[in-house]
């Protein structure tokens, strides 16, 4: 009966949500064009109201995956009551209608922080940037409670539910749809900032200031998103793949491209009031491609025609709220851009050029990812029927990073304004050679002679040593002790830049060392057998089968010794979960500095061996800490003393005092 | 994400057993001719798969069509001729890596085209903005009429 109630009651707190949602988008900005004190300070109650009422939903559909509330068509569907707990609550997002209703609750929270946070922007940006995200919220919750109700009941409730996707019941990927909402809604900040400056006709470097932390936020957690979602499927799907190019990736990949290429031109618009207009498109691009990678999820349009047919429904409103949200910015982007006025002036060779060159590598590569992904729906306007898979992005993307991490450490320390090339260079040369030298070696030092991963350890040392001596750059010229005392008291956001710029480089590192030199060995191996794979034995010691909490387990014991040492104990497993029928692999991985060995145990085979496959993945973790590390450097940028103060700028520069 | 739970609810209502891709019984045994069979592999797509390539697809396709590959690469072909072999069996949907015929030079030229082109922008707009006046410490119109009003006082 309870129970009955508190769904009842999520499901209308949602519609009245809807109504709210509708109220702050109009009042406020009316009020703001006409001036109205009132009217423009509505949307901060608003704001805090709808964000209060979709969380009430939320949790509403959470007591019913917790409680097991079979009464439910999208309980029913995903759950099962003997479903571990943690999975009971990811479960609630492990579904469309449940997801949209995370994403809902993510776009209000976003606009309630705004509201709450949002003290000291001018009262007129304030309210038309609450009315803009109110009104991703309006388009949203419509969707949601049009086309994807995740409150429909069924009149007959079922004794148990039909059990969640057993390959998202892992921990990694229980947190990885919330990390990557949080980011592609996040980016609906900067969208908002971009359509309110637009629609008031100005910006200045208080604008980039306001709109920096929102876009460093949702970059940041689309990191952790991104990494997140690669390493699970790096350990979950028993091959040891760590990124598909998969259509669905890709709608993840490229807003995170565009997101990095906004947050590095905000920097511009901030300290030297240029690249004004071009970061307003690219904060308008940056959401646009959040929209875009919905509806590619959404709608299965490209992963497959056939699953579009089938529910057009959904596809066609996204497309709409895609259409309407990106096209009508672009629009009013058209009609005002060229009212924002530009003031700085910088040489050809200058910081601000090497953002410049940032945002065109940046984009244009997101732009290669995004033909890739929609080829394959062009090809079939001229009657082909084509696949673009990995080879062609690793072909068609590459180069760009590979630009990228070349110009960085040189574009990172030239100075603004004008600089000369000559004085960076000189001291970056020792550094160069250094990354030359390490590149040389790994080339000499690998068996098999493969160009990509000396090319990546080159360019993952320059460009680590780059951020390194970017950072001591900083300290001026002095005495050692000095430069050290001058080291502690450098603003937050130089560590940032040094951690995200090495982060990308460790990456860098690990893509291509993995890429590179992974050795694989597929075997039939009898209990009691010992193999070699590269410069380690393993045995086979035993397989037995295990009872899981939902699941029937096939685990193998396998020991690995290298030189006759012991070094670890694996046990792979192959799992059914009876629910669904479905079977899954656990790799066992022996996670190193330098190398995860990847165990994989398959078959029994008709003379009673066992299939086994064995993985070693050389700087595997190199990958996903490098993404830590960039995420990392992202969050201590933001916790930099200028954006903790920004707020205040506007208003002492009302009391007369310049800001900074 | 979703490729793998449709490809993984393939499997399991087509009642496939191998959990993983490549099995101990198709190996080749020449090493040399198995990487080649390996690196063919990779660029080619497991047809009833979402994304998947026959080297890491379940499906009885993707088997099939390994052991194809290795049968013709025994029979002496080149990598180039057991590709063609395959395509004109399933057409160029199975290539990963599209040609560059018709159309497709669009989706093999649009990087770069749109990097030169996106070079050739900026390098315009940074000529103007080199020669361009410094405004950023100049007053506008507005603050300049304000400016003299206050003189006046």
């Amino acid at each position: 009966m309870v129970a009955d109630m508190i769904t009842e009651l999520g499901h209308f707190a949602l519609i009245l949500a809807l109504g709210v949602a509708i109220v702050q988008t109009i009042v406020p900005l009316i009020g703001a064009h006409k001036g109205w004190r009132g009217w423009m300070e509505l949307a901060v109650p608003a704001a805090t109201i709808q964000f209060l009422l979709v969380l009430a939903s939320f949790l509403a559909l959470t007591y019913a995956f917790v409680t097991s509330d079979f009464s439910l068509q999208l309980v029913t569907l995903n759950s099962h009551s003997a479903k571990p707990m943690l999975y009971k609550v990811s479960g609630v997002w492990g579904n469309h209608e449940g997801s949209m209703l995370l994403w809902v609750l993510i776009v209000t929270l976003f606009g309630a922080m705004a509201a709450w946070f949002g003290g000291n922007l001018p009262q007129r940006l304030k309210a038309r940037v609450l009315a803009v995200q109110s009104s991703i919220a309006v388009a949203f919750l419509a969707f949601v409670l049009f086309t994807s109700n995740p409150f429909i009941r069924i009149a007959q409730p079922p004794f148990d539910g039909r059990d969640l996707n057993p390959l998202l019941q892992d921990p990694g990927l229980a947190f990885h749809p919330p990390f990557l909402y949080l980011g592609y809604v996040g980016l609906s900040m900067a969208f908002s900032f971009a359509v309110a400056a637009l629609i008031e006709g100005r910006i200045d470097a208080a604008w980039g200031r306001w709109v920096r932390p929102w876009t460093l936020a949702a970059w940041i957690f689309l990191t952790i998103g991104i990494a997140l979602g690669s390493w699970w499927a790096y350990y979950e799907l028993g091959w040891g793949g760590f990124w598909f190019w998969d259509p669905v990736e890709n709608a993840s990949f490229m807003p995170w491209l565009f997101a990095a290429a906004l947050l590095h031109s905000a920097i511009v618009v901030e300290k030297r009031e240029s690249l004004k207009s071009w970061t307003i498109l690219l904060a308008i691009l940056a959401f646009g491609f959040s929209l875009i990678g919905t509806f590619i999820v959404r709608s299965g349009v490209i992963t497959s025609v056939h699953a579009f047919a089938t529910d057009p429904e959904r596809g066609v409103f996204i497309l709409m709220i895609l259409a309407f949200f990106t096209g009508g910015a672009l629009t009013l982007f058209a009609a005002r851009a060229s009212t924002m006025e530009a003031r700085g002036v910088f040489g050809f060779v200058s910081r601000e050029s090497a953002l410049v060159l940032n945002n065109i590598l940046l984009a244009v590569s997101s732009l290669v990812v995004f033909v890739g992904t929609i080829w394959p729906l062009i090809g079939e306007i001229f009657g082909r029927k084509i696949s673009v898979g990995a080879p062609f992005f690793e072909a068609a993307f590459t180069p760009f990073m590979v630009v990228l991490a070349l110009a960085l450490p040189v574009g990172a320390m030239l100075p603004w304004k004008r600089a000369k090339l000559g004085r960076v260079v000189k001291t970056l040369v020792p550094f160069f050679v250094l990354a030359v030298a390490i590149g040389a070696l790994v080339w000499a030092m690998q068996t098999e002679k493969t160009a990509l991963g000396p090319i990546g350890m080159f360019l993952g040392t320059w460009l680590v040593a780059g951020a390194l001596v970017d950072l001591a750059g900083r300290t001026g010229r002095g005495s050692v002790s000095n430069r050290l005392s001058r080291l502690t008291r450098l603003p937050r956001s130089d560590w940032g830049k040094l951690a995200a710029h090495s982060g990308f480089g460790i990456t860098v590192m690990g893509i291509s060392g993995l890429m590179a030199w992974s050795v694989e060995d597929i075997r039939v191996a009898a209990i009691g057998e010992t193999f070699s794979v590269s410069s380690y034995e393993i045995t086979l010691v035993d397989v037995r089968s295990e009872q899981g909490p939902n699941y029937m387990t096939t685990k193998a014991e396998m020991r690995v010794t290298q030189d006759g040492q012991p070094l670890t104990t694996l046990y792979p497993e192959k799992r059914v979960y009876p629910v669904q029928a479905m079977p899954t692999t656990e790799a066992a991985i022996s996670n190193g500095f330098w190398r995860d060995i990847y165990l994989v145990i398959g078959d029994p085979q008709d003379d009673g061996g066992w299939a086994v496959r064995t993985f070693i993945k050389p700087f595997a973790n190199w990958i996903w800490a490098g993404s830590i590390i960039m995420a990392l450097g992202g969050f201590i940028s933001l916790t930099d003393r200028r954006f903790r103060v920004a707020a205040g700028a506007a208003k002492t520069r009302a009391q007369g005092v310049p800001a900074e | 994400m979703r490729r793998i739970i449709i490809s993984g609810l393939l499997a399991a209502t087509l009642a496939v057993s191998p959990v993983f891709a490549v099995n101990p019984d198709e190996v080749l045994d020449d090493p040399a001719l198995e990487q080649r069979a390996r690196n063919i592999s990779a660029d080619l797509r497991c047809v009833v798969c979402r994304g998947e390539n026959i080297d890491e697809s379940n499906a009885p396709i993707a088997h099939d069509l390994r052991l194809l590959v290795r049968e013709r690469l025994v029979e002496g072909d080149s990598n180039d001729e057991v590709v063609d072999f395959i395509v004109e069996r399933y057409g160029e949907y199975v290539l990963m890596k599209p040609n560059t015929s018709g159309a497709n030079v669009i989706l093999w030229a649009a990087g770069p085209a749109l990097f030169i082109v996106a070079l050739l922008a900026a390098g315009l707009y940074l000529r103007r903005r080199s020669q361009a006046k410094d405004t950023a410490t100049a007053l506008s119109s507005d603050e300049e009429a304000r400016l003299k009003v206050l003189m006046k006082d």
